[in-house]
C-alpha cells in the first residue's frame, strides 16, 4: 500500500514542475469557459429552465466542466499515454515483472497527475468564471464534500475506462484511433459538450446510466444540491458500482493480455 | 517558391503512404475526426430542438457559420497545422536535424507528421457548408458569389497564420504551448455561433486583437444580409483578405525570429 501512495505522491510532484504547461492549461480553459458560457447564456435566456437548470446553474455547469476537463482525462492528457507507450515499445515486459499490481501502479499514477490538476487547473477557471458571470456555488461545506466524494469517484471510474481503451494496445499496434473515439465517445457521453439533461428523453436517460456520466453531469449536479439525502448515497452507489464493474473488466483484461503478450521489439 | 511547394509534397506523400500502412488506424483517425466535429453540430442541433433562433441567428443561419469557420480551419490545419506542434522538436533538440536539411524549416515543419485523415474534418465542415447553402434562402448576386469562396480562403489563411504564430511561440515558450489552443480550437468555437451572443467587448477583441472576426462574422453578415454586429463601415465586411495579409506578415516574422533565436539544447 506504501509503494502506490509514494508512487501518487511523486507523480503529483513530478506535475508540479511543468508549471508554464499548468498556466497554459488554465488560460485555454478559462477562455473555453468564456466562449462556451455566452453560448449557453444565449440558450438558457431563450429557454429557461432548460434541463432543470436557470441561468447560474447552467454557467456553473460549463466551467465545472473547464475545471474538470483536465483531472478526468477524457480527451487524453492521462496516464494512458505512458502506458500506451510503454504497451507499443514492449518495456510493459519488465512491467510484468516488478511485484506491483499493474492495474494499482498506474491508478496510483493516474490518481496523483488528477489531484495536481484538480488544484493546478481545477480553481482558477472556476474562480474567474465566478467573477464574471452568476454561478450558483453552494456555501455548504457539506455539499462541497459530497461534491469532492462525487468528483474522487468519477475519477476512478475515467481512470478504470481509460486502463481498458489502453490494454488495446497489445492488440492494436497504433492506438491513435481508439484513443481518438474513446475521447470522443467519453467527451460527448460525460456532458462535457452539453449537459446530459439537455438531450432528448430517451438519450438522456440512456446517457445518465452510462459510466461516462461520472465524470461530470453527477459531480456538477451533486454541487447544484440536485441529489439530497438518500439520493446521494444512492448516487456514491452508482458510481462505485461502475468503478468496481470496469476495474474488474480491466484485470480480466490484463489476465487475457499477460497470457498472449508477444513483447515487440529488440 | 515552387521548390518549396515540391518540397512541401514529397514530405506530405511520404506521411500519406506511411499513414495507409496502418490502415485501420488511419480510417479510425479519419472516421473520429468527422465524428468529433460532428458532435458539435450534434450540439448545436440539439440546442435548436429547444429554441427557435440564437442571438436572433437560426439554425440554417448558425451552420452557415459553424461550416465556414469549420472549413477554414480545417484546411488550415491540413497544411499548416504540424507548425503548431513543433515544441516537441524544440525541447528535444530535434529541430537541429530540420535547420541542416537543403528544405526550408518552414516547410519541413509544416509538413512533418502531415495528417491526411484531417480530410475527415473538412469533410464534415463541407457536408455542413452544403446543406445551409441548400436550406438558406440567400439572394445571389455576384458579390456574395465571390464573397463565399473568399471567405473560406482568406478564413484558412488566418486559422493558419494563427497555428504558425503558435509554432513561432514555442520557440520562446517551451511547455506553454496549449496557449495556442485557446485561439484555435478556441477561435473555431467562438466563430462557430453568430457574434450577437457576445459581449461587445469580447466581439471587438476577436476582430481587432485576433483578427478571428474576418475568417466568418464580417463577410457572413454580408451574405446573409444582416447587419454587422459592431456596426462597422460596410467596408469591413469585403476586409478579410487584408486581415489576412496583415496576421500572414505578423506570422512570418514571428516565425523567423523564434528560428533565428533557436539554441538548440546543448545535448
Amino acid at each position: 500500500m506504501r509503494v502506490y501512495a509514494a508512487i501518487a505522491l511523486r507523480t503529483f510532484r513530478r506535475y508540479t514542475t511543468y508549471r508554464a504547461a499548468t498556466a497554459a492549461g488554465v488560460f485555454t480553459n478559462t477562455i473555453f469557459g468564456v466562449i462556451l458560457a455566452y453560448t449557453y447564456i444565449a440558450l438558457w435566456e431563450a429557454k429557461p429552465g432548460l434541463g432543470g437548470y436557470d441561468v447560474p446553474q447552467a454557467l456553473t455547469y460549463v466551467w465545472l466542466g473547464q475545471s474538470l476537463l483536465a483531472p478526468m482525462a477524457f480527451f487524453g492528457g492521462g496516464f494512458e499515454q505512458e502506458f500506451g507507450e510503454r504497451i507499443r515499445k514492449g518495456d510493459i515486459a519488465i512491467d510484468f515483472y516488478r511485484p506491483v499490481d499493474m492495474q494499482i501502479w498506474w491508478l496510483a499514477v493516474d490518481a496523483g497527475r488528477a489531484a495536481f490538476q484538480l488544484l493546478g487547473r481545477g480553481i482558477i477557471p472556476t474562480l474567474v468564471g465566478a467573477l464574471i458571470f452568476p454561478l450558483a456555488l453552494p456555501r455548504s461545506p457539506l455539499t462541497w464534500l459530497a461534491f469532492f466524494t462525487t468528483v474522487a469517484l468519477g475519477l476512478v471510474v475515467s481512470y478504470a475506462i481509460r486502463y481498458i481503451v489502453a490494454l488495446l494496445g497489445f492488440w492494436l499496434l497504433d492506438l491513435r484511433g481508439v484513443q481518438t473515439a474513446a475521447g470522443i465517445i467519453g467527451s460527448f457521453m460525460s456532458g462535457m459538450l452539453l449537459p446530459l439533461t439537455v438531450f432528448p428523453g430517451g438519450m438522456a436517460d440512456f446517457m445518465q446510466a452510462m459510466p461516462w456520466s461520472c465524470g461530470l453531469q453527477i459531480p456538477a449536479d451533486v454541487l447544484m444540491g440536485k441529489h439530497q439525502g438518500v439520493e446521494l448515497f444512492q448516487v456514491f452507489a452508482f458510481q462505485a458500482m461502475w468503478a468496481v464493474v470496469l476495474l474488474l473488466a480491466g484485470r480480466a483484461l490484463t489476465a487475457v493480455a499477460t497470457s498472449k503478450v508477444v513483447v515487440q521489439g529488440g | 517558391m515552387a521548390d518549396a511547394l515540391k518540397a512541401f509534397w514529397w514530405i506530405a506523400a511520404m506521411w500519406i503512404r506511411s499513414a495507409f500502412a496502418y490502415r485501420t488506424s488511419f480510417l479510425m483517425l479519419a472516421v473520429g475526426q468527422f465524428v468529433v466535429t460532428s458532435l458539435d453540430f450534434v450540439v448545436i442541433f440539439i440546442m435548436f430542438s429547444h429554441v427557435k433562433s440564437l442571438g436572433g441567428f437560426v439554425l440554417p443561419e448558425v451552420a452557415f457559420l459553424y461550416s465556414t469557420s469549420g472549413v477554414a480551419i480545417g484546411l488550415a490545419d491540413l497544411v499548416l497545422g504540424n507548425a503548431e506542434r513543433v515544441g516537441q522538436r524544440i525541447r528535444s533538440g530535434e529541430f537541429d536535424v530540420i535547420l541542416i536539411r537543403p528544405v526550408p524549416a518552414f516547410v519541413q515543419t509544416a509538413a512533418d507528421n502531415f495528417g491526411i485523415h484531417r480530410l475527415g474534418r473538412i469533410t464534415q465542415a463541407t457536408a455542413v457548408f452544403v446543406w445551409s447553402l441548400v436550406a438558406l434562402d440567400i439572394d445571389w448576386t455576384w458579390d456574395r458569389i465571390l464573397l463565399v469562396p473568399l471567405m473560406l480562403i482568406c478564413g484558412a489563411v488566418i486559422f493558419g497564420a494563427i497555428f504558425v504564430l503558435g509554432g513561432a511561440f514555442q520557440f520562446a515558450a517551451g511547455d506553454a504551448a496549449e496557449v495556442m489552443n485557446a485561439f484555435t480550437y478556441g477561435g473555431n468555437v467562438l466563430t462557430q455561433y453568430p457574434p450577437t451572443i457576445y459581449a461587445r467587448k469580447l466581439v471587438l477583441a476577436a476582430t481587432f486583437a485576433i483578427p478571428l472576426g474576418f475568417v466568418n462574422w464580417l463577410p457572413a453578415m454580408h451574405v446573409l444580409g444582416r447587419p454587422d454586429a459592431l456596426g462597422l463601415p460596410e467596408a469591413f465586411q469585403f476586409a478579410s483578405p487584408v486581415a489576412a495579409v496583415v496576421i500572414s506578415s505578423l506570422a512570418a516574422l514571428a516565425w523567423r525570429a523564434g528560428v533565428r533565436s533557436y539554441r538548440s539544447t546543448g545535448s
